[in-house]
């Protein structure tokens, strides 16, 4: 038996059907995150990729930026249920990050300035379906954000995406990052509303 | 594994907590119980089937099987003008939780804590000053609360009562009470130092409000010292304040 709310009607902005189910639009751009937003000197930025076999590519941010970029254009889906259409990054595909890097690991933890982690199955960083980003909308993006540079995945929850981005390594075994010891959901994909441990 | 399934909730209750916002009271048979700072989902549907939902704060311990939110109306939105102004009691939504196991507080926590809140962001906030009182805890708590005016207050009266090692300071933004001291304004540096803790007692620091709100004030407590690993946020909503 399903629960109506007597009276209710609801908005309906349209969004054909780009928009995963409980998930509502937004023009501006939220901001979450668990803690202060750290600040990430330029000459100091590193970001890492440490293998499981203990084998570490680093690049400077210089070597990054001397890095082929590209322009994706994607819509994104946060957990608190705002999605934005459209949104507009550049930065470096993680398949010329990962181009070097030799590995028979299924599994990635995403670790952050300040402390923040994700987990992610390490095939869904690759084949053109994640960046490291460090403009938003034309303009650098800006530390509340994310920036210097953050990560986005924008097929999974946006916590996913994770700020201040700073390394990634990679595991043979499954290891949850920050939200998902908190409860959330371990993949999080907005198709499936896999919001919550459980969903 | 646990499952978050949504459950049938029925207003029990609604009583007004400043011209603009709602205190509602919902009944949700097996309720699982929650902590102090967690939320809920909420999700209301319409006859044919069309459903939206909105995250809500837990405004304080739950009472078998009820829980009590308080949701400020946002003009034009999509569910809070439904929650406080449409509902009636004995209308139904689904609501499943609790969420979040960051921005919370436990009763056996000893430290000092230092709450800070924008508008409604007092709501968790109030979750925990009421979660300590009926634990009857002893660890000391300072409330700053930023507001606009003191229409907008929260909670007015039960935090005019002494509650024994809670200290309460008003932070106004935009209109100050007749002869106070602190002209209104934004939350800064001096307010934090006057009303908080020093960084060097190592108090647990919890920041809600909207995003502008919570930016500001986490910076200040970094700013002062505090470390970040104990400065939780949660940030309402998309809009500065
Ligand atoms: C973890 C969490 C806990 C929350 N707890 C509470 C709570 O205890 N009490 C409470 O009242 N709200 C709380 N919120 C906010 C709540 O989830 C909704 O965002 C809010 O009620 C607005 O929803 P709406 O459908 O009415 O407006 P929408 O239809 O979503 O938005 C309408 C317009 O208002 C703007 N808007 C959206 N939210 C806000 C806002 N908060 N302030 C100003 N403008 C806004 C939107 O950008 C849009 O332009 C919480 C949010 C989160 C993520």
């Amino acid at each position: 038996m399903s629960i109506i709310s007597r009276g209710f009607r609801g908005k309906r902005r349209d969004a054909g059907d780009r928009l995963p189910p409980g998930q509502y639009l937004v023009e501006d751009f939220p901001v979450l995150s668990a803690g202060p937003t750290p600040r990430v000197p330029l000459d100091r930025w590193e970001f890492a990729i440490d293998t499981e076999a203990e084998q570490t590519h680093r690049w400077s941010w210089e070597e990054f930026m001397a890095l082929p970029a590209e322009t994706p254009t994607v819509d994104i889906h946060c957990v608190t249920k705002w999605s934005k259409l459209d949104t507009t990054w550049e930065g470096v595909s993680l398949d010329v990050l990962f181009e070097d890097v030799e590995t028979a690991a299924e599994y990635a933890l995403v670790y952050s300035y300040g402390g923040y982690t994700t987990n992610l199955p390490l095939e869904d960083l690759l084949d053109g379906k994640a960046w490291i980003v460090h403009r938003f909308d034309g303009e650098e993006l800006e530390p509340r954000h994310g920036g210097p540079a953050r990560l986005i995945v924008p097929h999974l929850y946006f916590w996913k995406s994770a700020k201040w981005v700073r390394g990634i390594r990679l595991l043979n075994d499954d290891w949850p990052g920050f939200w998902e010891t908190a409860g959330y959901h371990n993949y999080g994909d907005p198709w499936r509303e896999q919001r919550y441990e459980g969903d | 594994m646990r499952r978050l399934t949504w459950r049938p909730a029925e207003l029990v209750h609604s009583s007004a907590e400043t011209a603009t916002a709602r205190t509602l009271r919902f009944r949700v048979p097996g309720w699982p119980g929650h902590l102090a700072g967690q939320h809920v989902d909420v999700r209301l549907t319409a006859e044919d089937g069309y459903t939206a939902q909105r995250s809500y704060s837990v405004a304080g311990p739950a009472d078998g099987d009820l829980i009590e939110l308080t949701v400020e109306t946002v003009p034009d939105g999509e569910v809070s003008p439904y929650l406080t102004e449409d509902m009636r009691v004995g209308d139904q939504v689904e609501i499943r939780g609790p969420v979040g196991g960051w921005f919370v507080w436990r009763p056996a926590d000893q430290s000092p804590v230092l709450l800070v809140g924008g508008g409604s962001g007092i709501v968790p906030l109030m979750a925990m000053i009421r979660a300590r009182r009926q634990a009857g805890s002893r660890a000391p708590f300072r409330l700053l609360y930023s507001l606009r005016d003191p229409a907008r207050r929260y909670y007015a009266g039960e935090l005019r009562r002494p509650d024994p090692g809670l200290d309460v300071t008003y932070l106004y933004t935009r209109s100050a009470p007749e002869g106070a001291a602190r002209p209104a304004r934004r939350i800064g540096l001096d307010d934090l130092a006057e009303g908080g803790w020093p960084a060097s007692f190592e108090p647990e620091c919890y920041v809600c409000g909207p995003t502008g709100f919570v930016e500001a004030a986490a910076d200040l407590l970094l700013a002062l010292g505090h470390a970040p690993e104990r400065i939780r946020t949660e940030r309402f909503g998309p809009t500065g304040g």
